[in-house]
């Protein structure tokens, strides 16, 4: 906590997962004062996704992966002065000039709680994380159609299943260890479908040789498969999904090496439930609305372009963790500490131990290397748009079918997801295009070059208009303010 | 082997509590979600859209894809994956926008 309430704080951490607890931790260990918001209730992010202390889970650990490791950062932050500001929705950054960062949240549990905050701080690490990228395909609206994160999110903390037949699609590495945790926990699960394959890692045999703990995690999840009699159907996805009020059946479809659905090869399998998703997407719209640099990731995403010392090219900012690059848990605590440290070193000149700093390279560049190998295993091919009728919702928000994007293409000349956007309307919802924005991009490309869509977003969660009205209100404590916050 | 999630992980609820879901008693545990508790009763809409008014519930599972938008306690559009569950809850499905009433 800073020395007195109006100072500002040495670093703000936005996210509170495996990047952010070990930039918080390390930074206040170094004797900076940090302030951690994190929208959800609860610490750990969406990979140490846990119940509520009310559910008295004795063995919370039965639904992770290396559950010491967090243990570990979680005594840590008990250990420190670190502000943990929960329930905290942070919906914008922003900087005046020579002045401190104002990080400005909205409250409550899902952001409807009516108080907004003004976290100041000198630095700012961003740890957001990601959200699961999806494509469309015929029936994907339907009840019972869930996300393979969002089905491992909701098993995590809230001990549910979707159904008791759970079909894992999609493509990633995700897949794996969703379809594991679902039979673990009682699910049955014919088949998980990847649309790629696993040969694509063998093109990167240094990569997985420096990498050993992945093999290792892969060789876990095949045994668990093998031991539920999940069946890992490659190169095929689902093309069609079946019921009228919920999903009673899934039609898989084998591709071809561009994705494309192969005639005559599709079969049927009964199911109550179907989670699926196609990797995972930085969550960047903070950085992006301050016009930090971005880098293109051969999964057909955007991350933020950093240096070697995880600072954005915004000085003064700094993100780690899956905001620079989808590469798991273990990464992001690497990249965490390194901008702990570097934010250490930048504020107080820390000699910062040059040697923990060069190890903690060493092992993000490793790791680095492991994930963008299976990025490129894993991006999506054009001919995924080859599974779509016209009658398939793009837009789940907007119900906008990809019909109407075609005709916004090739009728009224759109040649970007924006113009598609404002011809249609898709991305225009409630989440603003966080579900349809790869997809669209595709469709307004053409089925040619993949183009990220653009991560601009004012906003990173929806505010009410009283806390845009609050803004302009002189900084001072207001009697709800939590301790240590100001406005 | 474990046959529910609750076993799984040990799990010893405090006392479960009923909320209604359009009318309808379910059963939740402290803790829950919303989409949770109506999950764990089999229930998996809990939303109709606004064009063609399509059953939808929980997507992301994350808060991020406003899919499982209900009328809690009268307020419509909370995120039911975030929002805990509360004894005597009253949830009610979302109609599109969850204004109706006020005819915009």
């Amino acid at each position: 906590m800073p020395a007195s309430a109006s100072d500002p704080y040495d670093l703000a951490v936005i996210g509170a997962g495996s990047a952010g607890l070990a930039g918080a931790v390390t930074a206040a260990e170094l004797g900076l004062s940090v302030a951690l918001l994190d929208g959800s209730p609860q610490h750990g992010g969406q990979f140490y996704r846990h119940p509520a202390p009310s559910m008295g889970a004795a063995r919370p650990e039965a639904l992770h992966h290396d559950w010491a490791a967090f243990a570990e950062l979680r005594r840590r932050l008990e250990r420190s002065d670190v502000s943990h500001l929960s329930g905290h929705h942070v919906w914008t950054v922003t900087k005046e000039d020579h002045g401190p960062w104002a990080v400005h949240a909205v409250t409550g549990v899902d952001g409807t709680a009516e108080r907004s905050v003004r976290v100041r701080a000198r630095t700012v690490l961003l740890a957001t994380g990601a959200y699961e990228r999806q494509l469309p395909f015929p029936g994907w609206t339907l009840p019972g159609v869930v996300g393979a994160g969002g089905a491992q999110a909701m098993l995590k903390s809230g001990l549910v299943l979707p159904g008791k037949r759970v079909v894992v699609a999609g493509s990633g590495p995700l897949l794996l260890a969703v379809a594991t945790s679902l039979a673990a926990a009682g699910a049955q699960v014919p088949a998980v479908i990847e649309a790629s394959g696993y040969l694509g890692y063998a093109r990167h045999p240094r990569a997985l040789a420096a990498n050993p703990h992945k093999l290792v995690e892969a060789a876990v999840h095949g045994a668990a498969l093998l031991r539920h009699r999940v069946r890992l159907r490659t190169r095929s996805a689902v093309t069609e999904v079946h019921g009228t009020d919920r999903v009673e059946a899934v039609t898989v479809t084998r591709l071809d090496r561009d994705w494309r659905p192969v005639r005559g090869a599709s079969r049927q399998i009964e199911c109550d439930a179907l989670a699926v998703g196609h990797g995972l997407a930085p969550q960047i719209e903070l950085a992006t609305a301050l016009g930090c640099a971005t880098r293109p990731v051969a999964d057909g995403t955007s991350a933020l372009a950093l240096d070697g010392l995880q600072e954005t090219s915004v000085r003064g900012l700094w993100a780690a963790g899956e905001t620079g690059g989808i590469g798991g848990a273990q990464l992001a605590r690497s990249e965490g500490e390194l901008a702990g440290l570097a934010a250490a070193g930048r504020l107080y000149g820390h000699p910062v131990r040059e040697e923990r700093v060069r190890a903690l390279q060493r092992r993000r560049d490793r790791m680095r290397a492991f994930a963008d190998a299976m990025a490129i295993s894993h991006a999506p091919a054009a001919g995924w748009t080859g599974w779509l009728t016209g009658d398939t919702e793009v837009c789940r928000c907007e119900e906008v079918t990809a019909r109407s994007i075609r005709e916004a293409v090739t009728d009224f000349g759109a040649r970007d997801a924006r113009t598609v956007k404002l011809l249609t309307r898709a991305g225009m919802g409630w989440c603003q295009g966080r579900m349809c924005g790869a997809a669209v991009a595709c469709l307004a490309a053409r089925e040619g070059a993949v183009e990220p869509p653009a991560e601009r977003r004012p906003f990173a969660v929806p505010v009410p208009l009283s806390a845009l009205a609050s803004l302009d209100e002189p900084t001072g404590i207001r009697p709800d303010a939590a301790p240590g916050v100001d406005d | 082997m474990a046959r529910t999630p609750a076993e799984l992980v040990g799990a010893n609820p405090g006392p479960s509590f009923e909320i209604t879901m359009d009318g309808r008693p379910v059963t939740a545990l402290p803790g829950q979600s919303v989409a949770a508790a109506l999950w764990s009763a089999g229930i998996l809409a809990w939303r109709t859209t606004r064009h063609t008014d399509r059953p939808r519930g929980a997507f992301c599972g994350i808060g991020q894809c406003y899919d499982c938008l209900a009328t809690i306690n009268g307020e419509p559009n909370r995120r039911a994956c975030l929002v805990p569950a509360r004894p005597g809850d009253v949830i009610i499905t979302q109609e599109g926008h969850g204004h109706a009433r006020l005819s915009v």
